[in-house]
């Protein structure tokens, strides 16, 4: 075989071993799809969302762990994303290359890909353990410190697009910085603030191991965010490791509620950012 | 109003004083939540640190029932799954890059793209439950035993591959966790073969170079620090990962010699025990593996990110 014919060979193997990569990623997706929705659907019903988690055996629902996890989200997201968002203005208007800033970037990035099963261990000794018990509260700060790094990371991005032009004529009107911040620069970046909400909305509500020693679970109803609360993660992962059908049922039906709210609240995400860089690379 | 109040100016500046420290307070508790995560686990794992010393990491033995603990086995499940999640999703993610950034139509780059991005927005229990419900018995039924017996009679490798087909273990775990960390490498390495100059691939091209030639000449070497920083963010995720895992793994504190065999992983134990530990030297030992993870994960995801922001750096030098 000639030179030419071998490099020729080996470039065709080689871009062939790449489109099954590629192919062999997608069926995966398509796999895990596809075993969610059929599963999900099946155990899907009303009574999913009108009924209390059920003992092993009985019937039920997952109302109370629904309800949990939205709450223990949405207080998550009430305490972080705030702390994210003024930590990541601090990034980009005040400290912006400083070598303090420098730092705090590093660890933050760190923070974001650091072990959530940490996070809980740091949650159970910082409250669980001086409390003396498990609660919802402490199931929330565990996830506001999950999305303080998102938040933070996005929320910087966003606003070291606002153009300079724009803040300086804010500041040649006299406005001082924290004017200029709330009045032109977060209208200007609000989509891509928004985006940041939404990716760490989508990455909190589906975070299991942090809550597996703060709030625990709870079989029963309860409001009391002092005490134990059921939570979607927690109840999919006992369900489904139980050798009771029809607990392994609802895990699948919570696991299929779950990935559909993240994947929409990721999909809207990416919809908000292409709309606010579209408006940004506009200009 | 007059033009010049001297109160408005004055309360302005209060204002500023105000909104800045709040900002800033915000900045500094980035680093006070790394500090405090660092200062709670020593302080949960002291009793343990303690008791067992530097032992607790070369220990095997896990047993509640008299006292004793130590890493070993879980500090090797951990090492061992990553390992293998490495071994299959690095090639992979290099050639979904290579597919995005090389080859790809480009009607077909967005959807295909979108389409890994979402895979890495999945929550991390969907893995773990597909792997227990689907992956663990077709592996057990088709894939374990066609290895036992064809790769298991084989001499040094084979014991990797003996024992009964369980369906979960540690092969299991490490599979599962290469499907979850795939996205991420592909991910990033799509991004760092995107920051390679268009006028260098021109210039392979132009030589007379295939598209192989120039991957592998051009592309892959000028962006080996970005790889490496990306295989390494996903090695971070990999041996941090609890939930994937947990599932698959059958939690066995002992290190057998079979991949077939259960295992656990540090995330695992905690994410199994920590509930039911009763004691304060059992709860004690599991921070204590929870130290141990942090100082690896840490590590590794610094590392990571100072390549991938030597790489930004030599990206702006260049440009």
């Amino acid at each position: 075989m000639s030179r030419r014919r071998i490099r020729k060979s080996y470039n065709v193997m080689f871009l062939a071993l790449s489109v099954l990569a590629t192919l062999a990623g997608l069926l995966c997706l398509a796999a895990i799809l596809w075993t969610l929705v059929t599963h999900g659907v099946a155990g899907l019903s009303t009574q999913v969302f009108t009924q209390m988690t059920p003992p092993p055996g009985a019937s039920g629902g997952l109302l109370n762990a629904i309800y949990g996890s939205a709450v223990m989200t949405l207080i998550g997201i009430l305490i972080g994303s705030p702390i994210g968002l003024l930590a990541g203005t601090y990034l980009s208007e005040y400290g912006r290359s400083s070598l303090l800033s420098a730092v705090i970037r590093f660890i933050n990035d760190v923070l974001l890909s650091a072990p959530s099963i940490i996070i809980g261990l740091f949650i159970y000794e910082l409250l669980v353990v001086r409390m003396g018990h498990f609660s919802a509260l402490a199931g929330a700060v565990a996830l506001a410190v999950i999305a303080i790094p998102v938040t933070l990371r996005t929320t910087e991005d966003m606003l070291n697009l606002v153009p300079a032009g724009m803040k300086d004529a804010s500041a040649a009107l006299g406005a001082y910085p924290w004017r200029t911040v709330l009045s032109v620069v977060y209208p200007a970046a609000r989509s891509g603030i928004v985006t940041g909400l939404l990716l760490a909305v989508a990455r909190i509500s589906g975070e299991t191991a942090p809550l597996l020693f703060t709030a625990l679970n709870n079989q029963f109803w309860s409001r009391d965010l002092n005490g134990p609360m059921a939570n979607l993660p927690v109840v999919i992962f006992q369900f489904a490791l139980s050798p009771y059908g029809n607990w392994q049922e609802l895990a699948w039906a919570g696991a299929l509620l779950i990935t559909v709210t993240i994947l929409l609240l990721s999909i809207a995400a990416r919809l908000l950012l292409s709309l606010f860089q579209g408006q940004r690379g506009g200009r | 109003m007059a033009i010049i109040d001297p109160g408005h100016a004055a309360r302005q500046l209060v204002y500023e004083r105000i909104f800045r420290s709040a900002t800033f307070c915000a900045a500094i508790l980035v680093l006070v939540i790394l500090g405090g995560v660092a200062v709670s686990l020593v302080r949960g794992a002291w009793p343990a640190l303690q008791m067992f010393g530097p032992g607790f990491v070369i220990h095997e033995v896990w047993n509640p029932v008299t006292g004793k603990f130590g890493a070993l086995g879980p500090m090797y499940g951990t090492i061992v799954t990553s390992a293998i999640a490495m071994l299959l999703a690095v090639p992979t993610g290099f050639g979904i890059a290579l597919f995005l950034t090389e080859l790809c139509p480009s009607w077909l780059k967005r959807p295909i793209g979108i389409a890994i991005e979402l895979l890495a927005a999945v929550p991390s229990i969907i893995f773990g439950i597909w792997g227990l419900f689907v992956l663990a018995p077709v592996l057990q039924r088709h894939t374990q035993p066609w290895l036992i017996e064809h790769v298991g009679s084989l001499p040094f490798v084979g014991a990797l591959f003996r024992g009964p087909p369980f369906g979960i273990g540690i092969l299991t775990a490490g599979i599962v966790l290469a499907i979850m960390v795939l996205p991420f490498i592909a991910a990033t390495m799509r991004d760092v073969f995107e920051t390679v100059p268009a006028m260098l691939k021109e210039s392979g091209y132009g030589l007379g170079a295939t598209t192989w030639e120039v991957i592998w000449h051009v592309v892959v070497p000028h962006s080996r620090v970005g790889m490496v920083g990306g295989v390494m963010l996903g090695l971070g995720r990999a041996l941090g990962e609890t939930m994937a895992v947990t599932f698959v793994i059958g939690n066995a504190h002992r290190i057998s010699a079979s991949l077939l065999a259960p295992g656990s992983t540090i995330s695992s134990a905690i994410a199994n025990e920590f509930t039911e530990a009763d004691g304060e030297l059992y709860t004690s030992s599991l921070i204590a593996l929870g130290l141990l993870l942090f100082l690896i994960t840490f590590t590794v995801i610094a590392l990571a990110q100072w390549m991938l922001r030597r790489l930004e750096r030599q990206g702006r030098g260049g440009a």
